[in-house]
């Protein structure tokens, strides 16, 4: 007879009794899924990026399966803060799930009246700052590939939003250097990290013999970029050791999960499989809890960060 | 409380049975309870290609009809075209292979309360989905015409069963190798005037669906068609399968035709708009 492992977790100030998460595009804001789960049996719902104002996204086609993976090419299409905060977040918090609500803005100014508008919102637990969404119309407003521009996006939000509320940083694996830009949005305030957003791809039609995708580029997420996202999670654990980091990148098992959590992710969120299967952030999370038991871990947290424990 | 997907269950179920009509598998799912919430114009998700599989996502088909034998319990009917890897994959699967299903999922066909004179249409296997909605209109009194459309003859979906739910069926081949030559657009306009038709029912490839808005949209006829965008997740978190949609305030949103759809009226949908964004136009 073995105990329960203690799954709980923290990221910043926040705790969860669990560590598995949704993913920010990847469960809308969860009225969808809680036909399959009960919200409040995860960590935590972390809500799709949230813009100023109503956006319509990309045109279609906006999705291609690829190998073990899909391209999308959604665009943060969404209702707005406003409606978002009147309707969405009161519902989840009715269901007494956990939220981390994802915003994503155009300039630094936007992150900051998101933040703004945030502050003042009671019963949420965390702020993801989506610094990295492939999917704009100017490649260059990817803020995450430009550690100048992700600091000051982080210092805004962190000026704004006052002490409390932790801020996770999205950041993208397509850049050099992916420590240095971690190090520069914790500089800047960021209590934890989220990794990675999805790797800019591109898939053409040869039949049409032009890109697939109405948006021509899309984000590739899925089982295929797992080991990216491992990689990541391992590099910035080793610069940044006490920096919790809520990792994601093709987990669909509690096997992957937990590569994620011995890399050093605190948590982990499930994205793209949620899509082939709707139960599957309590069904990785019950699988983790075995695996953790079967390996001797009283808790979960034991396990962060676990692989690099014989380094020097 | 789930508000979205209220009746939708994921369960692993059997195959009864798989036989090749035409160019088509005729697949029958012992469902068991679920055909108590599946109405005609929903789907269902089916995950392809085995544990190992490099293919990731549900494939969505239409639920062609549902029924309760003593036999079987429920079973379900799906009309499949060994298209992509999935469907083909689904269409080499024996009696007897289990399958993860998530299902009764979208908007079902609106059922009208008075016995009116309905006209359904099909392009290609989009007719599979209309023989079990014929049933049901059928026992409500309406009189019930058919129109069935495809490039070819094999492509044609009309079991011998399914037209005892029809007055009348009428079928158009591209090729002219069965029924008349030509389209169900063809001479829509007479027939809907000549039979008094009060709601079009249609489902098939998006060119037949806007064509045929645009033909019924003087006439007060009312379209409800089953659309076909392509879906990643077919329960509403992956906002891939998105359409314009005109709204009340004539505004358009991009509307989700998993959950928002199958069935939408055709003249609230902007087909002009389709692949576009609607701010370009505003």
């Amino acid at each position: 007879m073995t105990l329960p492992v203690d799954m709980s977790t923290t990221l910043g100030n926040a705790w969860f009794p669990a560590p598995i998460f949704t993913a920010s595009g990847c469960a809308s804001s969860g009225k969808e899924l809680a036909q399959f789960f009960p919200l409040n049996q995860i960590g935590a719902v972390v809500t799709k990026s949230v813009m100023s104002k109503p956006r319509h996204g990309r045109p279609t086609p906006r999705m291609a399966e690829t190998p073990s993976g899909m391209l999308n090419s959604i665009g943060l299409q969404g209702p707005g803060i406003d409606s978002f905060l009147a309707n969405d977040v009161p519902w989840l918090l009715e269901q007494k799930a956990r939220v981390i609500v994802s915003i994503a803005g155009e300039t630094v100014e936007e992150y900051s009246t998101l933040a703004r508008k945030l502050r003042s919102v009671s019963g949420i637990s965390a702020v993801e700052v989506n610094i990295s969404c492939p999917n704009v119309e100017n490649r260059g407003l990817v803020f995450a590939c430009d550690p100048d521009a992700s600091r000051r996006v982080i210092d805004g939000v962190r000026k704004t939003i006052g002490g409390d509320l932790p801020i996770i940083a999205k950041l993208s694996p397509d850049v050099t250097d992916l420590p240095a830009i971690a190090r520069g949005v914790v500089d800047a305030g960021a209590d934890g990290l989220a990794l990675i957003n999805t790797v800019l791809g591109m898939v053409i039609n040869i039949d049409s013999m032009k890109p697939h995708l109405g948006g021509k580029t899309g984000g590739l997420s899925g089982p295929a970029i797992k080991p990216v996202a491992v990689r990541a999670i391992y590099q910035v654990h080793a610069a940044l050791p006490k920096i919790p980091i809520l990792g994601m990148g093709g987990v669909s098992s509690g096997r992957d999960a937990l590569e994620l959590i011995l890399a050093g992710a605190s948590g982990v969120s499930v994205g793209t499989a949620s899509f082939g299967n709707p139960s599957a952030p309590i069904q990785i999370q019950r699988e983790l809890a075995e695996l953790l038991a079967a390996r001797g871990f009283a808790t979960m947290q034991q396990a962060i960060g676990y692989a690099h424990r014989d380094e020097a | 409380m789930a508000t979205i997907n209220k009746s939708a269950v994921q369960e692993v179920v059997t195959v009864v049975s798989n036989k090749r009509v035409g160019a088509y598998h005729q697949i029958l799912l012992n469902v068991g309870d679920i055909v108590k919430s599946c109405r005609p114009g929903n789907f269902v998700a089916i995950k392809v290609g085995g544990d190992a599989s490099r293919m990731i996502l549900r494939r969505a088909f239409a639920i062609s009809r549902t029924s309760e034998s003593s036999q079987y319990g429920g079973t379900m009917e799906l009309i499949v075209a060994p298209h992509g890897q999935g469907s083909k994959w689904l269409c080499s699967q024996p009696e007897g292979t289990e399958v993860d299903i998530v299902a009764p999922l979208g908007t079902a066909f609106g059922i009208p309360t008075e016995p009116i004179s309905a006209l359904l249409i099909g392009g290609g296997y989009g007719s599979a989905p209309l023989f079990g909605l014929a049933d049901v209109l059928k026992s409500r009194g309406c009189k019930v015409d058919m129109l069935l459309g495809a490039s070819v003859g094999s492509k044609i979906y009309a079991p011998m069963e399914g037209k005892r739910s029809v007055n009348s069926l009428k079928i158009y081949t591209e090729d002219g190798s069965m029924g008349e030559t030509g389209r169900v657009t063809e001479n829509l306009l007479d027939i809907v005037r000549d039979r008094n038709i009060d709601v079009i029912y249609s489902c098939g490839p998006m060119a037949m669906l806007s064509a045929i808005t645009e033909l019924v949209a003087e006439t007060g006829v009312i379209h409800q068609c089953a659309v076909e965008e392509s879906m990643a997740c077919g329960v509403g978190i992956c906002m891939t399968c998105v359409l314009p949609v005109r709204n009340e305030d004539g505004s358009t949103s991009m509307l989700r035709s998993c959950i928002d759809g199958p069935v939408m009226d055709g003249a609230s949908v902007r087909w002009d708009l389709v692949g576009k964004v609607p701010e370009a136009l505003a």
